[in-house]
């Protein structure tokens, strides 16, 4: 950030240097608090993934030893559906400003765009994880009770979901950090292509529909090759934590696919944002 | 109507003159004006087809360049596997053959470095045929017992008939008989060899005089149910006749004996231990045989092959374009204020959406079927170019797919736009809308969530509507995985697509409720 400060002008009288990024970030931060519905969906978030995560704990049996579920995965499944609302709302932060006009107030009064670009990437990121990380220890917490009574026990080979156990440790942080990356997604996406209802098609499109084409790929190295390179499928990897030399890509290296995806998305979106008229 | 339109004030009246057709080509101009939503529509077109194709254009399984492979067809038109070790001769006219099965057993494989599970299938087959000739497909009639399912009739691979129940055992031997007489084939059974019963009659129009009939094996693989999902092993069924009871003109020599079709299919496997043949002992017959006589279904007892359904999996593309466009459909005029402009020129709330709704719906309607239509013949090409083979299906049902996949589009449209209205916010909207649709089918097709609980999950969300794409059948008599993850939906296609169409109608019925009763 020192090396944008650096760049501008002495001179500048709009405030907007002097104070820099910190300013950027309260006005960022008092935006998302007090317009829209932010509070809401953070909770719509981490209802639907609990919900998810219990329905499905409830739903899964493991009638004996060896039948090869995913504990912690089954725990977690809500991410693929409270995913979905943080797209959202990443989505409105940048879209809703862009709908009503403020998009130009914004950029008057903080004429540094990747200064505003990274003020919201950080708010938004920063609650996100927030609310990601309840949503996730809801989750384990709520199948640590649940998934007992259905067959996932000692004798089953299953030890209760605990965080000091490194794998589960590793998908639970995995999984809250999977859900700030797809906020920098959608983010990046909505920066971009402005508009919120394409900005959401878009990446909802690129979440879900990798998936859904792997289910008719019947090539076992095309399909492969789809869930290394697909945001979702790559990203959730970090969830694993059975069969993990099975798997089409390592816990780390697929959230590191989500990562570029993310980071790519921020470029572009930056890119536009400095060089098109707001 | 003009009667009713009287006592309205001049300015309403003017609306009411041109009436919906005006408000449709006003709604229209708007629609196609747009060079967004223009463009998002060939958009939509093109990612279902490019998708479609994508998706499905893995590189066969013996790599270019082996040439076409088709499953046999049945004398219906129907997939089928025809597969089984046949013990025969030639019989000409009318007559008769009648044998006593003194037993039917069966080994599977379960696995590597397992002992052999001993047992007969549910669906082994061990029976006497008579059959049009050698070449698969070819209509035949047949009785046998089965290892589950008591004593059957069956015939052209669809028909099944159940007999006298109850397992063919040492003690309790099972007596057969077919007799042709013209077209007509009629089965019969007998515990004892002396008192009959009639299994059923068919007709099979056009058979030769001279038909093959004998003994015949055949066992599907064995299906084993583990809680990591549902293997298949190779397996066989081994059937022990007695002296068979010859009426009619049959031919003379020895009785040979052939694997139809070459080998067990798609449904059976040889293991590398056992293999098809007979052997004679005084008068009787020992056969053992791998495969199948029945249509194919879909899950693994396909294999390699796609159906109909597969080349059209680019509709969820193309669906997430469209909720897009038919939200900001309604949303856009929200945000710009257009609709103040619309309502006051228009000031019937509800033909205003109404219109809207017949014109997105229409257009998503022409994309889907645009889509479907030309995707279609070009993925089955192409697949079977690559030595896939392609589940075929009737003129009628790629029809109902075609038609099918455009009314799934246009209400997934005017569901959007239903949505649009109640929401007015376009990203809640389109990511409610494509959530609705794209994930429950996702968490119910992905094998996470045990059968009963994907079902559930398509019969009562939006996603139930696929269903009307589902071209695979299902037979009681084939065993399989009839489940969401193997394509199977839980409603049938029509079924399925009116929950769709009744998520979409509720939505559009409250949007235009709520359009009456709120500011815009």
């Amino acid at each position: 950030m020192s090396l944008l400060n650096s760049a501008r002008t002495a001179g500048r009288t709009d405030g907007a240097g002097r104070g820099g990024f910190v300013m950027a970030l309260r006005a960022e931060w008092t935006k998302l608090r007090t317009a829209g519905g932010a509070g809401w969906l953070c909770l719509l978030a981490v209802a639907l993934t609990v919900g998810v995560g219990c329905g499905t704990a409830r739903a899964v049996r493991c009638p004996d030893a060896g039948c090869g579920q995913d504990a912690v995965r089954l725990a977690m499944t809500g991410v693929t559906v409270g995913q979905a609302v943080v797209a959202v709302l990443a989505v409105l932060v940048v879209s809703g400003e862009y709908g009503t006009g403020m998009i130009r107030t914004t950029l008057t009064a903080v004429p540094n765009r990747l200064a505003v670009l990274g003020a919201k990437a950080t708010v938004v990121t920063t609650v996100v994880l927030a609310s990601g990380t309840v949503a996730v220890l809801a989750s384990l917490l709520a199948a640590r009770h649940i998934l007992p009574g259905n067959g996932f026990t000692e004798a089953h080979g299953y030890a209760p979901l605990s965080l000091a156990d490194g794998p589960t440790l590793r998908a639970a942080v995995g999984s809250v950090l999977y859900l700030g990356l797809i906020a920098g997604l959608g983010l990046g996406v909505a920066t971009a292509v402005r508009e919120a209802g394409t900005a959401i098609g878009i990446v909802l499109g690129l979440l879900y529909l990798f998936p859904v084409v792997g289910q008719v790929v019947n090539d076992p190295e095309w399909q492969d090759q789809l869930q290394r390179i697909a945001p979702m499928t790559a990203g959730l990897a970090v969830q694993a934590t059975v069969d993990l030399p099975g798997m089409p890509i390592g816990p780390w290296e697929g959230l590191g696919v989500l990562a570029a995806w993310t980071t790519a998305a921020l470029l572009v979106g930056g890119l536009l944002l400095r060089r098109r008229d707001a | 109507m003009t009667t009713d339109l009287t006592p309205r004030p001049p300015a309403t009246r003017r609306a009411g003159r041109g009436g919906f057709l005006a408000t449709l080509r006003a709604e229209w101009t708007k629609f196609r004006t747009v060079r967004g939503w223009v463009l998002a529509v060939a958009a939509a077109v093109l990612v279902t087809i490019a998708v479609g194709l994508l998706g499905t254009a893995a590189p066969g399984p013996g790599g270019p360049g082996t040439g076409p492979v088709a499953y046999p067809k049945g004398p219906g038109g129907e997939a089928v596997n025809d597969n089984f070790y046949l013990v025969h001769k030639e019989l000409t006219g009318d007559g008769g053959l009648t044998v006593a099965l003194r037993s039917l057993t069966g080994v599977a494989d379960t696995g590597i470095g397992e002992a052999p599970t001993e047992g007969a299938q549910p669906w082994a087959k061990a029976g006497i045929i008579m059959k049009e000739s050698l070449t698969q497909g070819s209509p035949y009639a047949a009785v046998m017992a089965t290892g589950g399912h008591g004593v059957r009739m069956q015939a052209d691979f669809t028909r099944d008939t159940a007999g006298p129940s109850g397992a063919v055992a040492e003690d309790a031997a099972r007596w057969l008989r077919l007799v042709r007489s013209g077209d007509r084939l009629t089965g019969y059974a007998s515990a004892d060899g002396s008192r009959w019963t009639e299994i059923d009659s068919v007709e099979l129009p056009g058979l030769p005089r001279t038909v093959r009939a004998g003994f015949f094996a055949a066992s599907p693989q064995a299906m084993q149910d583990t809680a990591a999902g549902t293997g298949f092993g190779p397996a066989v069924a081994t059937g022990v006749f007695g002296a068979p009871d010859l009426a009619g003109d049959w031919s003379g020599g020895a009785w040979s004996g052939t694997q139809v079709g070459g080998d067990a299919g798609t449904s059976g496997s040889y293991s590398g231990t056992t293999r098809g043949g007979f052997t004679q002992a005084g008068d009787g017959f020992t056969v053992t045989g791998a495969g199948d006589i029945a249509p194919v279904v879909g899950g693994p007892v396909m294999g390699g092959g796609y159906s109909v359904e597969n080349f059209l999996v680019g509709t969820f593309a193309g669906l997430v374009v469209l909720i897009a466009v038919g939200t900001a459909f309604i949303t856009g005029e929200y945000r710009t204020g257009l609709l103040r402009t619309t309502v006051t020129a228009i000031p019937s709330r509800g033909r205003v959406l109404g219109a809207k709704a017949l014109v997105v719906g229409g257009v998503a309607f022409a994309v889907g079927m645009a889509a479907a239509a030309i995707t279609l013949p070009i993925g089955e090409r192409g697949a079977l170019g690559r030595g896939f083979r392609v589940f075929p299906v009737t003129s009628a049902t790629e029809l109902r797919v075609v038609v099918g996949t455009g009314l799934l589009c246009a209400t997934v449209a005017v569901l959007a736009l239903g949505v649009g209205t109640l929401l007015r916010r376009s990203a809640t909207a389109v990511a409610l809308v494509v959530a609705s649709i794209v994930l429950p089918f996702l968490l119910a097709t992905s094998g996470v969530l045990p059968p009963g609980a994907s079902e559930w999950l398509l019969r009562v969300t939006p996603a139930a509507g696929f269903a009307v794409q589902q071209t695979l059948p299902y037979y009681a008599q084939v065993l399989s995985v009839y489940e969401p993850a193997t394509g199977y939906y839980p409603l049938a296609p029509w079924v399925g697509f009116s929950v769709l169409l009744g998520y979409a109608a509720l939505a559009f019925g409250l949007a235009v409720v709520r359009l009456r009763g709120r500011d815009v």
